[in-house]
């Protein structure tokens, strides 16, 4: 059995799982796929957090993408990090930068088996502002010139691949290389409030083509295999061109909920609860929606498409949220079946504001 | 003859097929396929010879190159060190 | 690591059997390598 095999029937343990700690944010982020901004009351307790981490250790899950929200702005971030390695689980996370002082910068850096990425969705402040807000530039490239100074190699530098960035990407590279940093690219899901943008920010499919060389010259760029869905343009990108969720990643939300990834925060993708008797484990192990994940994949609609092998028909969280079946084409397949599937107009399903915090908008405007 | 040790960096997990093993370092996963191979793995820090291991592990002796391929492919990964 | 068609299967869940040729052929059975980075999802 190949090891694709292998991965899509699922493994007993996570490799690894992406765990939002918070839904509070200090950003608004037009694209956040958490619909982050306001904590939730029934968030996990410190007690609980542990709880989880003993679960993950004595399954021996490898490490775990912290996230949310900002993940910082919790005041047991820092306790929860040391936890982590302490019961050798290797701990990424992702942050905005807010909270990452010389102190922070000099605690992750003396601190083995814990990464960080800074998010950032422009290349210049004007760019990256219009997505994730005033000063969030500023804000990121001081967390990165003190991650640098602190020794820190290495650290990701992550971007959300949109039509108003998708031509910056050299610029991307250099601003990683400016701080010793990697850079990551991940692509634009229509999830959490991406859905109310997508339609706009998405790259063209000339952008998609064109990002599809780009990666294919530079195996050095991380992706984590986010674009799978443009291996059918050609040489398959590095990677597994595998959807992991359910499988050998899942969620896990600030409130304990179990979803089979971060973009399908809805309850068509919960499998559950960490609360729930038994747990996490019980959960990964036996919630009927990450059994039915881990049949093997029906390429429906797809089947006479010669490059199904290639895409596996793309992103379940894409489709999903553009109101696409699961077992047709993506929304961005390169051969545009999925545009032409879009244009029949299929409902998208419902989607709540989430955690966001209602935006104020003033009665008179000055440019 | 070489003896090798599991990579500090490494954590490795039993799974129905085999193993994984995860090397935090250079963040690659590698799949063991056997689990003969895994018990090797686990104990090949113990003995001054890779030979050795594979005989402790009651590895038959025709099959013993493929493992020894495979231990020093294991080695080209990182995932074991050699040591003198 | 690329995206390929199903191969042959080489009976890789099963312990190497004794009368095995030697090489690196059946070395791929044994141990197989991906990069983290290359499965969505995982990153």
């Amino acid at each position: 059995m190949r090891v694709t095999d292998r991965l899509a029937r699922g493994l007993d343990a996570p490799i690894c799982l992406t765990w939002e700690l918070t839904y509070g944010c200090n950003l608004a982020c037009v694209h956040c796929l958490s619909s982050s901004g306001r904590r939730d009351p029934r968030e996990l307790t410190t007690q609980e957090l542990f709880a989880v981490v003993d679960e993950l250790a004595e399954m021996q899950v490898f490490y775990v993408n912290i996230g949310g929200g900002e993940p910082t702005l919790r005041p047991d971030f820092w306790d929860l990090l040391d936890y982590c390695v302490a019961n050798k689980v290797g701990v990424k996370f992702s942050t905005n930068g807010s909270r990452i002082t010389p102190e922070t910068a000099a605690r992750i850096a003396a601190t083995d088996y814990v990464d960080v990425q800074i998010s950032v969705d422009g290349a210049d402040a004007a760019t990256n502002d219009a997505v994730r807000g005033d000063g969030s530039f500023a804000t990121a490239t001081t967390a990165m010139e003190r991650l640098a100074g602190a020794g820190m190699r290495g650290f990701k530098l992550s971007v959300v691949v949109t039509r108003d960035n998708a031509d910056q990407l050299d610029e991307f590279v250099a601003l990683a290389s400016r701080y010793g940093a990697q850079l990551r690219l991940t692509r634009l899901r229509p999830s959490g409030r991406g859905a109310d943008v997508w339609d706009r920010l998405h790259p063209t499919a000339a952008q998609q083509q064109r990002l599809y060389s780009w990666l294919i010259d530079r195996p050095d760029v991380l992706t984590g295999d986010s674009f799978f869905h443009l291996s059918a343009l050609g040489e398959p990108l590095p990677g597994l061109n595998l959807c992991g969720a359910g499988r050998v990643v899942c969620l896990i939300d600030p409130i304990g909920d179990v979803y089979a990834c971060p973009f399908v925060l809805h309850e068509q993708f919960k499998a559950g609860s960490v609360r729930d008797v038994g747990g996490f484990a019980a959960v990964w192990r036996t919630s009927e929606l990450f059994t039915s994940l881990r049949e093997p994949d029906s390429p429906g609609a797809c089947a006479s498409c010669g490059s199904y092998d290639a895409c596996r028909g793309g992103c379940m969280a894409a489709k999903f949220f553009t109101g696409l079946p699961l077992d047709g084409p993506d929304p961005e397949c390169v051969h545009g079946y999925g545009e032409a599937a879009l244009l029949q107009g299929s409902p998208r399903p419902l989607v709540s504001a989430g955690h966001s915090r209602p935006v104020l908008v003033p009665l008179t405007r000055r440019r | 003859m070489t003896a090798y040790s599991l990579h500090p960096q490494v954590g490795l997990r039993d799974e129905r097929f085999g193993a994984l093993a995860y090397h935090y370092g250079n963040r690659r996963l590698t799949f063991l396929n056997d689990p003969r191979l895994v018990g090797v793995v686990r104990t090949i820090g113990e003995y001054d010879d890779a030979d050795a291991a594979l005989d402790a592990a009651g590895v038959p002796v025709p099959a013993r190159p493929a493992y020894l391929a495979a231990l020093a492919r294991l080695q080209q990964s990182e995932v074991l060190v050699a040591r003198d | 690591m690329t995206a390929a068609a199903p191969e042959a299967d080489l009976a890789a869940a099963e312990p190497a059997p004794d009368d095995m040729l030697a090489g690196d052929v059946l070395a791929d059975v044994l141990v197989e390598e991906i990069s983290i980075d290359g499965m969505c999802g995982v990153y």
